[in-house]
């Protein structure tokens, strides 16, 4: 059903209980073009750019559990496009611009809402490494702006600018960053991906591929049977280790936990995203009222989608040296989701080493703000054969290239990314 | 979830830093680049019982092989790891 103002009258009319679903739930048929495995948001997205802009429309797309089981419903719902390095400059901004147009390419409410990002400085070295990648953005055409201590004051007067150790400076905001709903989001690409023909099929498990004398990939092993694919794409953020192993591949890929945080309603508190620069500490509030907030992940392999107290101190000690009120408020819900930590700390869209199989992983803790994107350049590949230009840099070999991209410049340690 | 260090009993987590997976062995001088390759980058990311490094920084500095499963966080075994200094200072 098409959304708008006279769809959500008549509801309202007749008491809200002639809602229709919002996709069909469909059963698998023997063959699709184009199989996408993880109906998370970028398997949704993937799946939804594959119908609206490259024309194949038959497509499936395999959900282990149920649509927002997974990752795409315990993130921290950030939206931004601030990196600072060659290849993940050109791809984030591209999917900040795929976010800004994507409720009306949809016909879905997903809440994005562009109420700035901003990164707090506490040094004046890091004031300048803000300054530096700020400028990277405005050259490649970001938005982006460095605010000192005076300007902060205005917006924010309730931040711990006279900390101690961690005196706040300043920080980069980018103003076009914000937040969106995130059950939304994968809604919304179901909803627009079904209407134009996507199966989508949940409580499907892969199992296993299908392949041809050649080693091609000719389908895949089901928990509801074989199904035959003229080409498969894989969307499975933290499972993406086990589900190449299925095919004979390792990945430069270690699957970590990360934890996130909500708490009570408050009143309108916290204007924007904010994130503390001496610790790892990122928060915004929700339109519910509750601070939505997170850290550093875990830091040991698991596979578990339930972290360990260290970390939960950790992020509730970089919230307190930030903004020394919250410790009056409760902490409602924690959970855990699995991470695909790559070697570099980005993300690997590309042809993988066994013919007719796609990969699309390695997103570590950056994976909702990239949604849009990472859909629109894996059904570039899916579609064309050829990576889109703003993830050519995104391959599988460049570890091997020597051409990793590593933001935080960590090296080949996946929990320090 | 708590790790029992053999030289100083059961200890929080907090205690210990992460390295990895014990599996992988430095290729030699003259092994290649695939194998260099390998070593560094590709990970068996293992869902189940799997063999690992963690550092006692918070405790005795020794560096510990820990069998645990990733899957439930489960700890079945903590030995010293093999050529650890501390391992010939508790022998």
């Amino acid at each position: 059903m098409k959304y708008s103002i006279f769809s959500l009258a008549r509801a309202a009319l007749s008491g809200h209980k002639n809602w229709k679903p919002t996709w069909r739930d469909a059963a698998p048929k023997d063959r699709y073009d184009v199989v996408i495995i993880g109906g998370g948001g970028h398997g949704l997205a993937t799946a939804w750019f594959l119908a609206s802009e490259f024309g194949i429309r038959n497509v499936a797309v395999l959900e282990k559990g149920w649509i927002g089981s997974g990752n795409a419903g315990r993130n921290t719902t950030i939206i931004r496009s601030n990196y600072g390095l060659p290849g993940n400059t050109g791809f984030y901004e591209l999917s900040m611009k795929l976010w800004e147009r994507m409720e009306q390419d949809l016909n879905y409410n997903a809440m994005v809402s562009q109420r700035g990002v901003l990164n707090l400085y506490h040094s004046d070295a890091q004031r300048d490494a803000f300054a530096r990648r700020g400028n990277t953005m405005r050259i490649n055409g970001i938005d982006a702006e460095l605010l000192d201590q005076a300007a902060l004051r205005k917006m924010l007067p309730f931040l711990n600018f006279e900390n101690a150790r961690f005196p706040i400076q300043g920080g980069l905001l980018q103003r076009r960053g914000g937040t969106a709903r995130h059950d939304a989001v994968v809604w919304g690409y179901a909803h627009a991906a079904s209407a134009l023909g996507v199966d989508i099929i949940q409580n499907c498990e892969v199992t296993g591929f299908t392949r041809d004398a050649n080693g091609k990939v000719t389908g895949v092993e089901t928990s509801r049977g074989n199904i035959g694919a003229g080409k498969v794409g894989m969307a499975v953020a933290g499972s993406s280790s086990r589900v190449a192993a299925m095919a004979g591949l390792r990945l430069p890929i270690e699957s970590h936990v990360l934890q996130a945080f909500v708490s009570e309603a408050i009143k309108p508190l916290l204007p924007n995203v904010m994130t503390f620069g001496a610790g790892h500490f990122y928060v915004s509030q929700s339109d519910k009222g509750g601070l939505v907030f997170g850290g550093d992940i875990d830091g040991y392999n698991s596979y578990a989608q339930r972290g360990n107290l260290p970390v939960v101190e950790d992020v509730c000690e970089g919230g307190m040296a930030l903004i020394p009120m919250i410790g009056r408020v409760r902490l409602l819900r924690q959970w855990g989701g699995i991470m695909d930590m790559s070697m570099d700390g980005t993300p690997i869209i590309d042809k993988s080493p066994v013919d007719g199989l796609y990969i699309n992983a390695g997103w570590c803790y950056g994976g909702f703000k990239a949604t849009p994107g990472s859909g629109f350049v894996f059904a570039h590949l899916l579609a064309r054969d050829q990576s889109h230009k703003e993830a050519a840099r995104f391959r599988l070999d460049r570890f091997q290239r020597g051409a990793m991209i590593d933001e935080k410049g960590q090296g080949a340690q996946p929990n320090l990314h | 979830m708590r790790i029992t260090c053999p030289f100083c009993g059961e200890r929080e987590l907090g205690e210990f830093t992460y390295l990895g997976d014990a599996k992988p062995q430095r290729p030699a001088a003259d092994a290649g680049e695939d194998a260099v390759y390998d070593y560094v980058y590709l990970r068996d990311n293992i869902a189940g019982v799997m063999s690992e490094h963690w550092y006692h920084g918070g405790g005795c500095r020794a560096w510990l092989k820990v069998t645990r499963n990733t899957l439930t966080h489960e700890i079945s075994a903590v030995e010293a790891a093999a050529g650890a200094g501390a391992a010939k200072v508790g022998a």
